[in-house]
């Protein structure tokens, strides 16, 4: 990491940038599930007049949480009601969440699976000779109530192609960082725009936009992985996820919500290999080191947690939190019994289905988590003869999986609470930012379709929002030195300072981007319940967290980058301390333990369903750049039984 | 696991429009050094092992080596990416071989027409919830 010869260098960047000025109706900030889905939809509403513009960090064909590929469409409604689908979703993310938003989703994602089918993703049937679709009729073989199997090497590029092709390649800019919006300057809490820089040349960009959809996924590596070396690019989410959807959105004011939530997702150890479908599917447990099935042996521990733990399913955080006492006792390793499982479908499937139940299973890794099945092959196992070790990861900050952090958006004008309700669908608190997928909080497990479908939903909403004001003009002053100063400055202190150690990467004038991170790692692990405490905090942790932070912020001014791709891990590490800092003020003012297995404020143990059955929002004062948090009420629509 | 280049396989898509591997990486870690005209991995422990650069390469000529932090050596996964399937390889660290072939899409590459058979919007829609392929349908609300 010391060289890094190939991209652009800070001599180079800074000798010869210019910079480009790019006026757009909309701005689609990010390529991934909740880009393409708006440039698929924007387009058929937009007049021929309207401009839409695409930026995307990478290349769309492989970006944002998809890139891979995936297993499964984890959310097809099929024979369920979108009400269904709204009591699933507020158990598991023990019951807090913004019912109007998730049943807006449901009612729209069986058509967007659809759509898939029709761009060509092959979707398994149940039964295998019907070569219908499912809009002709066909059923898909389901992974579980919610889920269905998809060869999805290719979901993805098939995706974005699609968008591509809605768009113009013309209007999409790929290879091009956003690192903040602009504000408008004459019309107070609107947005204006955007600034970044392009990763392959000495180039800044202005956008200038009467509407953004900013699409940016959730967070990775704020807290410290597991793995140190190497290993830690095997995040379970998809790595390049830097919070900058957070991150900016929080910077521009809009109000955030749920950000003391995180995702700590039970995975096969170390490879991160998803495990639904071994228990969905395959009709897999995990035992600990003795054979035992700690839910049954602990199951009576769901009761403190009623009703959320004594629903069919309990909520995710719960199957963690009575692992975690398992292994407390003294009782871990946990292994995913896949021999035991295998056996079993074996004495009981047809045998059409046998056959194809090693492919199975080898292409639910193969599709999306290559690194499970080489982890397998490295350590010679067959699942049919050994079984596969299971622990809970580092945390994860996301409001697609079963997460819920992100903005706080406006919902349908047709079903969603006034509360909850100012104009325009998916749109955050500030006006003209839309946003979808792990950018909407409160409402997770939307996954891929889900994220598709909010991404459809907000580029109609902007639209609208436009030509509802067609008299606007966004109104920003950008003065090019000062821009250019604040963007590529971890580029100019690398310059101001470099000779002056012999050993670039040892010099007391500046902090790498990549021993910010670290330090950012250590702290969130180590105060703000990571791994290393089991998940566990407490007030005076977390304040103590917090002088950490930030004095950790205060030194981000003197962040160095050598090139464009360490400019780039600037910006993203930057993002990922704002998010850092969120979460940690939000874990600091909820005074209870609502996602037991997720982290524990030792301090607050309990669930108080009382005083704490409400959101909590926050929101930057900009006269002092400090968040404010505050309770939000939570409303049912749905009721449950 | 990190990726990697085999030096006498890669020829930096000389005669391309673009080096493939820089194009797609998620992760920006793929860079051409224009001394040797060779791409690398240029941040290893950031690589997700995603295949992006494995699958497109065309020569062949990028790998994937286990994570030496916790993957014992001597195995590896290699795919085959064509226009309808992939092809995967992986060799266990015993020399035991297992091979997969799976479909990755149904219609041609490039072939999609993202709007057929979605008929023309009204404007006036703009206002209602539904998106433009439910024009059709009744989109239901929560029962009380």
């Amino acid at each position: 990491m010391a060289e890094m010869k190939g991209s652009m260098t800070s001599t180079d960047v800074l000798n010869n940038y210019t910079i480009e000025e790019v006026n757009t109706d909309v701005l689609i900030v990010g390529g991934g599930m909740v880009g393409c889905g708006a440039a698929f939809e924007i387009k058929k509403w937009a007049p021929k007049d309207m401009k839409i513009t695409m930026v995307e960090k990478a290349s769309i064909e492989r970006s944002g949480a998809v890139a891979m590929g995936l297993s499964a469409i984890n959310t097809y409604l099929g024979d369920n009601t979108p009400e269904d689908y709204v009591k699933h979703v507020a158990n598991d993310l023990m019951g807090i969440v913004r019912e109007d938003l998730i049943y807006d989703t449901g009612r729209h994602v069986d058509s967007t699976v659809q759509l898939f089918e029709k761009f060509g993703l092959p979707i398994f049937k149940e039964d295998e000779e019907d070569t219908r679709s499912i809009a002709e009729g066909a059923r898909p073989l389901r992974a579980g109530r919610w889920q269905i199997m998809i060869h999805g090497e290719s979901y993805k590029v098939l995706v974005a192609e699609a968008a591509r092709k809605a768009l113009g390649e013309e209007n999409i800019l790929e290879r091009v960082f956003i690192t903040e919006l602009l504000m408008d300057e004459k019309h107070e809490n609107r947005v204006a725009g955007a600034i970044g820089f392009s990763l392959r040349e000495a180039k800044i960009y202005i956008f200038k936009a009467k509407a953004v959809i900013m699409a940016c996924g959730g967070t990775v590596n704020v807290f410290r992985p597991r793995s140190q070396a190497e290993g830690m690019g095997r995040t379970w989410y998809a790595i390049w996820n830097a919070g900058s959807t957070y991150a900016m959105g929080y910077q521009a004011g809009a109000e955030m919500t749920t950000m003391e939530n995180r995702f700590v997702p039970n995975r096969f150890k170390d490879g991160y290999g998803p495990v639904g479908a071994w228990f969905t599917l395959f009709k897999s447990r995990v035992l600990n080191a003795h054979g035992e099935d700690y839910m049954q042996k602990w199951g009576h521990m769901l009761q403190d947690y009623a009703p959320y733990g004594l629903a069919k399913v309990p909520a995710t955080c719960l199957w963690n939190h009575v692992m975690l006492k398992d292994w407390m006792e003294g009782n871990g390793p946990f292994y995913m019994n896949t021999s035991g499982a295998i056996k079993t479908l074996f004495e009981t499937l047809p045998e059409k289905r046998k056959k194809s139940l090693e492919a199975d299973a080898w292409e639910d890794f193969l599709d999306m988590t290559v690194a499970q099945a080489g982890l397998w092959a490295a350590m010679d196992i067959d699942p049919a003869e050994t079984n596969s070790e299971v622990m809970p990861t580092e945390p994860y900050f996301l409001g697609s999986h079963s997460g819920a952090c992100g903005m706080w958006v406006s919902g349908p004008e047709d079903l969603a609470p006034k509360e909850y309700q100012w104009g325009y669908n998916r749109m955050t608190t500030v006006n003209g930012l839309f946003t979808g997928g792990d950018g909407v909080g409160a409402s997770g497990h939307k996954f891929s379709s889900g994220s598709y479908v909010e991404g459809r939903i907000a580029a109609k909403s902007a639209v609208r929002f436009v030509l509802d004001d067609s008299g606007y003009t966004p109104t920003v002053h950008t003065d090019n030195k000062v821009l250019a100063e604040k963007i590529y400055g971890p580029m100019i202190t690398f310059e101001k300072f470099k000779d002056y150690s012999t050993e670039p990467n040892v010099n007391p004038n500046y902090i790498r981007p990549r021993l910010y991170l670290f330090r950012l790692n250590k702290l969130m692990d180590e105060y703000v319940a990571g791994t290393s405490t089991f998940y566990r905090t407490s007030e005076a942790n977390l304040l103590r967290g917090l002088d950490l932070l930030n004095r950790l912020k205060d030194d981000a001014p003197k962040l160095a980058a050598s090139n464009l791709h360490e400019l780039m891990r600037a910006w993203e590490n930057y993002h990922r301390s704002i998010v850092g800092e969120l979460h940690l003020r939000h874990v600091l003012f909820r005074e209870e333990t609502r996602y037991p297995g997720f982290y524990y404020r030792t301090d607050h143990p309990k669930l108080d369903e009382q005083n704490w059955k409400v959101f909590v929002n926050s929101k930057i004062n900009k006269t002092t750049g400090q968040p404010e948090l505050f309770k939000k009420p939570y409303i049912e629509l749905v009721p449950k039984n | 696991m990190p990726s990697f280049v085999i030096t006498e396989k890669c020829d930096g898509c000389k005669g391309r429009d673009k080096t493939a591997c820089q194009y797609i990486c998620p992760n920006d870690l793929m860079v051409l050094n224009k001394d040797i005209m060779k791409a690398y991995n240029q941040e290893p422990d950031q690589c997700w092992e995603c295949y992006s650069c494995v699958k497109i390469c065309p020569q062949s000529a990028i790998e994937v080596r286990a994570y030496q932090d916790f993957a014992p050596l001597g195995s590896s996964v290699i795919p085959m990416r064509g226009s309808d399937s992939i092809m995967w390889t992986v060799k266990f660290r015993n020399g035991k071989i297992k091979r997969f072939k799976f479909p990755i899409r149904t219609t041609p590459e490039g072939g999609i027409d993202p709007y057929q058979g979605i008929a023309e919007v009204n404007q006036g829609n703009l206002k209602d919830e539904r998106l433009c392929d439910e024009l059709g349908i009744e989109l239901t609300v929560p029962k009380k």
